[in-house]
């Protein structure tokens, strides 16, 4: 399997190039997201992965259109099926969101409103885009409440999100996003609050949904393991940039950041016989108001020492290593798959 | 009808590292905590005169021991009762029935003043590293506070000793005056275990002790927690929901359902041969960071939510979602039995009709 | 729900007895801790110049030699029955529900109550839709444009609003608008609603106003803060991701979410005022319960004070149990458990 965005950069469903999301506060300048790319086509789905604060839900709610406060600057590009969206009237961008784009996010009890019911929420998500009759909207409710496995659809409409569980909530909130049949869905941690067993019927849940409306997907996950059952391509991001970026294959079977090496190393195998002693990655995520300069990983990295001052004071670009794989390291291509070969892997397992 | 993940791992007789060498074998059979039919039911009050009209059946009926030594795990989804039991255990809250027996002695029902110097050997860590600790304490106060708690002066002074726990727990002695907000999430859950430390407790109860932690971190705190273990000789109770740092942590395991366990053994019995239709199912969800995999892995799918534990389904409560269900199993409750072939096997599961286990040889 | 109304107005019954207990006790039992003797209390009923005599005839037909809680007893019972008080020269008789008589005019309290209070309810409730409509949107228009000038500069007035003492805004407004254009009565007059709508506005706009302003600077700072904290709920951000248009977004999502703790404000202040305003009332020499209090302040006069606190903490009741329920129907939450 080829990754996606190598084959058809031209004619990818969501393009991002060089994004760039700043906030300015009173500590300084938050570089949430500094200079990102990525694509997705329908059919495909994009896995993102990174620690809390790497900039992963910035960068979704870039693409939605959703940083309404006064002190983010969006810069770069962000073009859905062909149109640009960053400068686009705050008019054109609200009329694609629900109807072209629309998104579900990590906590499905905050995420709905508490004082309306699950029916009256999705009625109004289909009713923005469609004119229609209450009552044909909600029959289009049940309908989606049907889909997305709610039991007794007819029933449950009317009740309030507090009477629901936290994984039927998590499903009403895919029916309404759905509703309108957006050509892309992004899912900002859908599963985290959800426990393991509900976490796959949601996981599930998405794939078929995937497979039905041949959307693009991009999830947005801190759990390798939820990537790696979903994603065709994965993108790994740190400090507001992208580490890595390949296909889901590379990513797991030869992985070259020593960024995702770490998360590996940290990560207990369930696939595997359990380790002595997991490997973490040294420190702590650095702030984003002083992201260090070079290689943004340089203080947590233990082979920075062999590359030298490069790391320090020459920020690594984000380069295709000649087999449709982006890394972003100084150290030369051949040298990261002979340590990861001969040094990580054979510790990993 | 097992998960092909199990099966894929080899089995436990192929040597792999070896955990916790140094410890010894008899240390290990010696008892430290018994825990006997403990139920914990929180009344719901309702109706005109706010009258006790039913029960949360939080906990109902749990029987374990631990080891001196070990580290036991309770893993189960929210609400199961995983953090009651811990509160249980530690006495934050009172049982409703059952027996709690520490060294041999009965603290069941052991008055606060009574629990006191109990309270010296079995401490406790929080999930949330942020809500635990006081704000406006620096980190010296805090670690400090249980010698004040006890009256205790430990040799060569609090400030001394203050300063060796925060090294032990791998943060600098000059973090003395600063303040929990200074520190990042893993640090201040450091900050917290040090404070356990500090009157050096023979169990530690762990509830979440990283589930609120980043991956790179988490891996940190789990291997301060496994060196602790060895160097001051400790003894584990983990609460936890994730199944993967479970298994890379424990000596043995519970799994809990709606306030009841349904199965516990050693770890590896637990997780290569499981026999509760629950356990076999929470597994086969876990989803695995192989992409080679994800094909050939054949899920169980169980439907629907946890129920309620106020009005627990009857007999046996997992019924309600159990693939393997039978009427037997919605009028009758199974009990906790053991099940592993071999004569000293620990393995136990509360089922009427077990899974079977995979075809490969048992070590 | 229905187990939930019976227990709260169960909840309001209760609370309005041990309320009249407190302000029995207030008035009956504390002079008498104090040092005051049965016939030091009678006298202050019946007037200074009163002959020892009938202060203590006066006295005993008050009950005062009884024990407190029998004194309680019939006080609470007068209440329901009405009362015959012997003055030794006639017997006056206090038809139910008996508040109290007044010996120093020799009238009941209640039927001065039922005169004065629509008054009152004509101030508070015009006010009130004045502070409501002003407050709610200028708080809301304050948190949406956040920092902006017209944030900065309505907050400085509704901290002037909230700092400032009735009679001094309510002078101002008088100056102003009364005196300077010309508008609205000058204070004292009172045309009831039944009369002549358009007088009866007239004649209450400035005190309307002058109340209305207070309460506009506290709401518009409770709306704002409200505001503020449900504009950065989750659900807000879902409700922009499905594509709804702001001011809908606002509307139906935000202020919805803010308003339960306005409601339960409103209640709290509506039922405050019922019981009199006296401030606005003496300041705009309106005849209404806070100017019957006030004057029974001024004469001593112990029953017609009994009767008006009475009244007015009942009102304050009713309001906290109209709040509860309607707490029900405005979140679901609280209806369906
Ligand atoms: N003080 C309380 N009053 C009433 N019910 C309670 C109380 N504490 C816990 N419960 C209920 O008891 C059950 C078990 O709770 P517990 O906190 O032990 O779950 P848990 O297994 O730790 O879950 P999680 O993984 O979400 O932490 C839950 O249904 C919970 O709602
Ligand atoms: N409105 C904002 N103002 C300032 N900083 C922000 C804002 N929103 C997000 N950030 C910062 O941007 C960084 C990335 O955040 P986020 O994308 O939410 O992380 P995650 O990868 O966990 O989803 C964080 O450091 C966060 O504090
Ligand atoms: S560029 Fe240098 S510091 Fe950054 S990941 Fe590569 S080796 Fe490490
Ligand atoms: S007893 Fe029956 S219902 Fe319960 S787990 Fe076993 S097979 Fe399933
Ligand atoms: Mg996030
Ligand atoms: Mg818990």
């Amino acid at each position: 399997m080829t990754a996606a965005f190598m084959d058809t950069p031209a004619s990818s469903y969501l393009e991002v190039e060089d994004l760039q999301v700043h906030f300015s506060t009173e500590d300084g300048v938050v570089k949430s997201v500094d200079g990102l790319s990525f694509h997705v086509d329908r059919g495909q789905t994009l896995g993102i992965v990174g620690e809390s604060g790497s900039g992963k839900s910035v960068t979704s709610m870039a693409v939605m259109g959703l940083h309404t406060a006064s002190n983010a600057s969006i810069t770069g590009s962000i073009k859905l099926d062909g149109q640009e969206l960053v400068g686009a009237s705050r008019e054109t961008i609200r009329l694609l969101r629900g109807k072209k784009m629309s998104m579900i996010f990590q906590d499905p009890l905050s995420s709905m409103h508490p004082l309306y019911t699950v029916g009256n929420q999705i009625v109004e998500a289909y009713r923005i885009h469609n004119d229609v009759s209450k009552k044909a909207a909600r029959s289009h409710a049940i309908d989606m409440l049907d889909r997305v496995g709610i039991p007794e659809p007819a029933k449950r409409i009317d009740a309030y999100p507090h009477q629901f569980s936290g994984g039927m909530r998590q499903r009403a909130m895919i029916a309404m996003s759905l509703s309108c049949d957006p050509d892309l869905l992004i899912a900002d941690e859908p599963t985290t609050a959800l426990d393991v067993t509900v976490q796959a019927q949601i996981l599930d849940l998405i794939r078929d949904l995937q497979k039905e409306f041949n959307s693009a997907v991009v999830i947005i996950t801190h759990d390798l393991g939820v990537v790696a059952e979903l994603a065709d391509d994965i993108m790994v991001m740190y400090a507001g940039r992208a580490a890595e970026y390949g296909s889901a294959e590379k990513l797991f079977n030869a992985p070259e950041h020593p960024y995702t090496w770490g998360l590996l190393g940290s990560m207990p195998r369930f696939d595997q016989a359990p380790t002595d002693r997991l490997m973490p990655i040294k420190g702590t995520p650095p702030s984003l108001i002083q992201v260090p300069s070079g290689c943004a990983f340089n203080p947590r990295c233990d082979y920075q020492p062999r590359v030298g001052p490069a790391c320090l004071d020459q920020r690594p670009d984000l380069v295709d290593n000649s087999s449709d794989h982006f890394v972003a390291c100084h150290i030369p291509p051949a040298e990261r798959q002979q340590i990861w070969a001969q040094e990580i892997s054979p510790r990993l397992s | 009808m097992t998960t092909s993940d199990i099966e894929d791992t080899p089995p436990t007789d192929t040597p792999g590292p070896v955990r916790h060498a140094s410890r010894t074998p008899d240390r290990v059979s010696e008892n430290l905590l018994v825990v006997e039919d403990l139920v914990k039911h929180f009344p719901i009050k309702g109706g005109l005169l706010q009258r006790t009209t039913g029960a949360v059946q939080a906990v109902d009926g749990v029987n374990f021991e631990v080891r001196r030594g070990e580290t036991f795990s309770i893993v189960g989804e929210s609400g199961c009762g995983k953090s009651t039991t811990a509160r249980l255990i530690t006495r934050l809250l009172e049982p409703t029935g059952g027996k709690v027996t520490f060294e041999g002695h009965d603290i069941t029902h052991l008055s606060d003043a009574k629990m006191r110097p109990m309270r010296r050997d079995i401490q406790m860590i929080f999930q949330d590293p942020f809500s635990s600790l006081n704000p406006r304490h620096t980190v010296g106060k805090i670690v400090g506070a249980p010698y004040k708690l006890q009256g205790v002066t430990p040799e060569g002074g609090r400030k001394k000793a203050v300063q060796d726990l925060l090294e032990t727990v791998g943060l600098s002695p000059e973090h003395y005056n600063r303040y929990p907000h200074e520190f990042s999430g893993g640090q201040r859950q450091r900050i917290g275990i040090a404070r356990t430390l500090a009157l050096k407790p023979k169990l530690i109860v762990a509830d979440e002790p990283v589930s609120a932690l980043d991956v790179s971190i988490q891996a940190q705190v789990v291997n301060l927690l496994e060196d602790l273990q060895e160097e001051l000789d400790l003894t584990y109770v983990m609460i936890a929901h994730d199944l993967s740092v479970v298994r890379h942590v424990s000596d043995r395991v519970a799994v809990m359902y709606l306030g009841k366990i349904v199965e516990i053994g050693d770890r590896d019995d637990l997780y290569d041969r499981p026999r509760h239709p629950y356990t076999v199912a929470m597994l086969s969800a876990v989803p695995v960071a192989d992409t080679k995999r994800r094909h050939q892995r054949e899920r169980i799918r169980l439907e629907g939510d946890v129920p309620s534990p106020i009005n627990p389904p009857p007999a046996c409560r997992f019924h309600t979602r159990c693939w393997k269900a039978q009427d037997l199993c919605r009028t009758e409750e199974p009990p906790l039995l053991q099940i592993g072939t071999a004569p000293h096997s620990e393995h136990k599961v509360a089922c009427h009709f077990p899974v079977d286990p995979p075809a490969s040889p048992v070590g | 729900m229905i187990s939930y109304i019976i227990r709260r107005l169960f909840a309001a019954v209760l609370l309005l007895l041990v309320v009249s207990m407190i302000t029995f006790a207030i008035f009956y039992l504390v002079p008498r801790i104090a040092g005051a003797g049965p016939e030091t209390l009678a006298a202050r009923y019946v007037g200074r110049t009163a002959s020892a005599d009938t202060v203590h005839r006066m006295a005993q037909n008050l009950g005062f030699y009884d024990p407190i809680y029998v004194q309680y007893w019939n006080w609470l019972k007068d209440i329901f029955t009405g009362a015959d008080y012997n003055l030794g020269t006639s017997i006056e008789h206090c038809a139910r529900p008996c508040l109290g008589y007044s010996f120093i005019d020799n009238t009941p309290v209640w039927p001065d109550l039922v005169d004065r209070a629509p008054v009152t309810f004509s101030l508070a409730i015009g006010a009130a839709f004045l502070w409501v409509i002003f407050g709610v949107s200028i708080g809301v228009l304050s948190a949406l444009r956040r920092g902006s000038v017209f944030d900065r500069a309505a907050m400085t007035v509704a901290l002037a609003g909230v700092s400032l003492p009735i009679f001094f805004t309510g002078l101002i407004a008088l100056a102003f608008v009364s005196y300077k254009l010309g508008i609205g009565a000058a204070g004292g007059s009172y045309t009831p609603f039944t009369q002549n709508p358009a007088e009866w506005a007239y004649d209450l706009l400035l005190p309307w106003i002058t109340l209305a302003f207070l309460f506009s600077a506290q709401y518009a700072r409770l709306t704002r803060a409200g505001m503020l904290e449900t504009m950065g709920e989750d659900y807000i951000r879902t409700a922009r991701a499905k594509g709804l248009k702001e001011r809908r977004v606002v509307v139906k999502h935000g202020l919805r979410g803010a308003l339960t703790p306005i409601i339960t404000i409103f209640g709290l202040d509506i039922g405050l005022l019922l019981g009199g305003a006296i401030l606005t009332e003496k300041t705009f020499s309106l005849n209404g319960l806070g100017k019957y209090v006030i004057d029974a302040i001024d004469k001593q006069d112990l029953p017609k004070i009994l009767g008006a606190t009475l009244l007015a903490t009942f009102f304050i009741v009713l309001a906290n149990l109209v709040v509860d329920l309607l707490y029900a129907v405005v979140d679901p939450r609280v209806r369906t458990r």
